[in-house]
């Protein structure tokens, strides 16, 4: 197996007193496609967050290609252009058109030049199948295009792994499918990605890897045929029971 | 009615003799009025984001120190200049230099003079004002931007400040118009903008009804000009309510799809009948579209509101 891209080793962090993630080690190799599970406020945003320094993490390390971010001298900015994060609330820019959303990251950050950065962010805009609403502004679209284009702006940076926190979790029920859909084409194209989800189906039918979160550890992981065919642990057992009935 | 002829006739001899004259004031008290917002508002953006710079626990201790002066310093500038008035700071200023230096330093100019208190006291209500408007952004946009990888002033310049200056353009106007006014109080250190005229016409016709009218009607078209124009950029500012939805093979149509700023019509250089065809698909689409936004989409109108919790100067001075 090829060096992983990630992998952080004891993370803790706490918010005042509050412990939210508790000695977390956890690895990402190339091509992995990770559903993270868990109850509500049993730390999955957090552990995200910190993987992209959203967070700074109270202890522990992540290694980026073998390589501690969190020391001294690294470069944050340009760690995260090669991680890219997709939120629950879209986060699009509100001054900018679909295209210029998509344009403006490689632009200031990768310094490519604007047709080229143009021609790659249609490139991805095409295959989230947001290409026709490239002059629409964030507030003329809806929220599953909305995330669709999140989904685009982000890989239009060209990011080794992508992180989806609840990409679902904001939209109508009826929006879930399409971007669900454009997750799962990633996934099958070969992208890493690492994406906390309440959408059983999808962390069953496409992850290779499920991770269980129950407060603030990882209580359990395997593949999807380990966690949702025979669970080990009893949270895990309580957890998906509940998402059964 | 015969009181009204007689208004015109005086108005007729104030502006045979001084025409020129209120012309000119009403040129300064413009030129005036625009510079001092114009470089007050450059102090006010600099002040904001000086104060909105973030501060993290586990920065340098240098950093903290000089951050914390900063603000203390931009907060000391915001309430004294807010707090007195303007006509007192003209004076204070432009007496006090030569009063501290022994008259080695004096203002040669009273335009200079005049710029730099209008311009400060406009930036002292300006600084408030964009603060507000930068914190007024939502920070999951300041998130976005940081999570593909654009720095603290990569994000403050692409998407926080445009989106604030649009959000205080009104009180960028209301600024302006209270400077058209406010200026008058410049004729304090023999500043000749529009009103001074009016003291100067008065003391030599004693015709002080006809030239308060003319002053009336001089500075309320010069607001009501200001106004007009500030809509009309906001307008443009904002942007078509609706978009060119390019068709769904994108790629073919590169005239459309990649002529961004230009916002030429993806339809260009077509023939007539296709042009209305795709225009028809283009509407329906846009119904649907319409359709999906208005069940999708409740947030985001917030943002026309826009912050209008400080800043505004109306009647404070
Ligand atoms: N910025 C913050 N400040 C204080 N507490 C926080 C913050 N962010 C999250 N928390 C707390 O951390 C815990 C885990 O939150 P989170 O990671 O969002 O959980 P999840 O995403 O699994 O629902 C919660 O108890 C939450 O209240
Ligand atoms: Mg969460």
């Amino acid at each position: 197996m090829s060096d992983p891209i990630l992998q952080v080793n004891h993370l803790s962090k706490s918010f005042g007193s509050n412990l939210v993630l508790r000695d977390i080690d956890f690895t990402v190799n190339t091509g992995d496609v990770i559903s993270i599970i868990g109850a509500s406020g049993s730390g999955k945003s957090t552990l995200l967050r910190c993987i992209n320094l959203l967070e700074t993490p109270t202890s522990g390390e992540i290694l980026y290609h073998g390589r501690n971010i969190l020391s001294r001298g690294v470069n944050q900015a340009e760690y995260r252009s090669h991680v890219g994060m997709v939120f629950q609330s879209f986060n699009l820019f509100n001054n900018m058109t679909v295209l210029e959303n998509c344009v403006a990251g490689q632009v200031r950050v990768l310094k490519r030049g604007r047709e080229e950065a143009r021609t790659h962010a249609m490139e991805y805009l095409e295959k989230v199948g947001m290409a026709p609403y490239v002059n629409a502004r964030p507030r003329q679209i809806s929220g599953g295009q909305k995330q669709r284009v999140a989904i685009a702006r982000a890989l239009a940076m060209d990011p080794e792994v992508l992180l989806f926190d609840e990409p679902t979790s904001a939209l109508d029920p009826e929006m879930v499918g399409e971007v669900l859909s454009v997750m799962k084409t990633l996934a099958e194209s070969g992208m890493t990605m690492l994406v906390v989800t309440h959408e059983m189906a999808f962390a069953r039918d496409v992850s290779r890897r499920v991770v269980y979160m129950n407060d603030g550890v990882i209580c359990e992981q395997g593949s999807p045929e380990e966690i949702f065919g025979h669970p080990k642990k009893q949270e895990t057992v309580d957890f998906l029971a509940r998402f059964r009935s | 009615m015969d009181r009204l002829s007689l208004l015109f006739a005086d108005i007729g001899k104030l502006l045979g003799r001084y025409g020129g004259a209120y012309l000119a004031g009403v040129r300064n008290t413009l030129v005036l009025a625009l510079a001092a917002t114009f470089i007050g508002c450059l102090i006010g953006f600099l002040c904001g984001i000086l104060q909105t710079i973030p501060c993290a626990k586990s920065d340098h201790p240098v950093k903290k120190i000089l951050l914390g002066l900063l603000r203390v310093i931009i907060r000391v500038y915001v309430e004294v200049f807010r707090g007195t008035p303007m006509v007192l700071q003209a004076v204070f200023i432009y007496y006090g230099l030569p009063y501290f230096t022994n008259n080695a330093l004096r203002f040669t100019s009273v335009w200079a003079a005049a710029l730099l208190v209008v311009s400060i006291n406009t930036g002292a209500y300006m600084a408030e004002s964009v603060r507000g408007g930068i914190i007024s952004i939502d920070p999951g946009q300041t998130e976005g931007a940081k999570a593909i990888g654009m720095t603290h002033v990569q994000t403050m310049t692409s998407v926080i400040l445009p989106q604030a200056l649009r959000n205080i353009l009104p009180q960028i106007g209301n600024n302006f118009i209270i400077n058209i006014k406010d200026t008058s109080v410049m004729f304090i250190i023999s500043f000749t903008e529009f009103f001074a005229v009016h003291r100067a016409a008065v003391g030599a016709t004693y015709l002080y009804f006809p030239s308060a009218t003319v002053e009336m009607i001089g500075y309320l078209c010069m607001t009501l000009a200001a106004s007009f124009l500030l809509r009309a950029l906001e307008r443009k500012l904002d942007g078509d309510e609706s978009y060119e939805l390019v068709q769904a093979d994108a790629l073919t149509m590169t005239a459309g799809t990649y002529n961004y700023p230009d916002r030429g019509s993806p339809f260009d250089e077509r023939n007539p009948e296709a042009v209305k065809s795709m225009m028809r698909e283009s509407l329906r689409r846009q119904a649907e579209q319409d359709e999906a936004v208005r069940q999708g989409q409740r947030a985001e109108r917030r943002r026309e509101t826009g912050p209008s919790e400080n800043g505004n100067r109306k009647g404070e001075r």
